[in-house]
């Protein structure tokens, strides 16, 4: 019987879908391919983790600043696995993202909700109101990349990477993309967890790929791999 | 009046949360929008805030937008002349 641990290599397929780059952000750590690139020991806060993700990374782009949390994790997320896999020979209509998580926006509804509780000092704030849904994260993203494809944004109680998978595997059976960036985007108050992962097609994904890092399989217990994996 | 600016400029900084920015960068008859600082529609809509918020005056002609924030210097100028 298989290590239920180990992952599914490409090897061991003809054709299908695997997973090209992931990274995956808890806990004050840094993953992307399986490589730690960032980790403090000491509690960071949210704000400060990804700020000191994103100038580690040397990212230059000063709408970061502007996001709410949930945007900046997707951002960052989506940023460091690109970083190692292009998508650019995609046409940005045959590019899709699938996101989720279980609070949807919450944490930056109650940001919203402080601008607005006292009657006698009611200032509602127009760049907290615009994130209160969770798929401006996926919007965020798609500016960034030019993505133009099908998305979705999914919440589920706890990751669900059968739910992630049956809904990509979807769009990749329908033919509506040939790539897709999917994962979990929770943040809650200083508490977060990203997995973001791209999945591509086997044959286009096996030119121009990162170096070190073997492709997966793209199934659930895959994505269950990278989300449990330290 | 260099006080006002220079009071707005820090103002503008934190609420548009211009990270990498400081007052020193921001050059007061410079356009906010477009080519200066680059803002949006949305930092527009977050400077009229502001202008409620921190000095207690009311756009009523959404129209005066694009004169009162051309760039910092019409912002005080305009605080100057309103403020309750």
């Amino acid at each position: 019987m298989a290590d239920a641990m180990q992952p599914s290599y490409t090897r061991k397929i003809k054709m299908g879908q695997i997973i090209t780059s992931y990274s995956h952000l808890h806990d004050n750590k840094v993953i992307v391919n399986g490589r730690i690139i960032f980790y403090q020991e000491n509690i960071l806060k949210f704000a400060d983790f990804v700020k000191t993700v994103f100038k580690q990374e040397q990212f230059i782009y000063p709408r970061f600043y502007k996001m709410d949390a949930i945007s900046k994790l997707g951002f960052l997320a989506t940023e460091l696995v690109l970083k190692e896999k292009t998508i650019e020979g995609y046409l940005p209509e045959a590019m899709g993202i699938v996101l989720s998580n279980s609070s949807a926006s919450l944490d930056t509804d109650i940001a919203h909700n402080e601008t607005i509780k006292d009657r006698s000092s009611y200032f509602p704030s127009p760049s907290v109101f615009v994130y209160t849904l969770p798929n401006i994260a996926i919007g965020e993203v798609c500016i960034k990349n030019k993505i133009k494809g099908e998305n979705a944004f999914l919440i589920s109680e706890a990751f669900d990477g059968k739910l992630l998978f049956d809904y990509v595997n979807e769009l990749f059976k329908s033919k509506r993309v040939e790539a897709c960036l999917c994962g979990w985007v929770e943040v809650m108050a200083n508490n977060c967890n990203a997995m973001v992962a791209l999945v591509e097609n086997t044959g286009a994904a096996l030119d121009g790929r990162s170096s070190g890092f073997e492709p997966m399989l793209f199934n659930e217990e895959n994505l269950n791999l990278i989300m449990t994996r330290n | 009046m260099d006080e006002l600016i220079l009071k707005l400029k820090k103002e503008v900084i934190e609420q548009l949360n211009l990270e990498e920015t400081t007052p020193d960068d921001i050059n007061p008859d410079s356009p906010l929008f477009g080519e200066g600082l680059g803002l949006d529609s949305i930092d527009a809509l977050e400077l009229i805030v502001l202008l409620e918020k921190n000095y207690g005056i009311k756009i009523e002609d959404p129209k005066d937008g694009k004169k009162i924030f051309f760039s910092i210097r019409t912002m005080a100028e305009y605080i100057t002349e309103h403020k309750k």
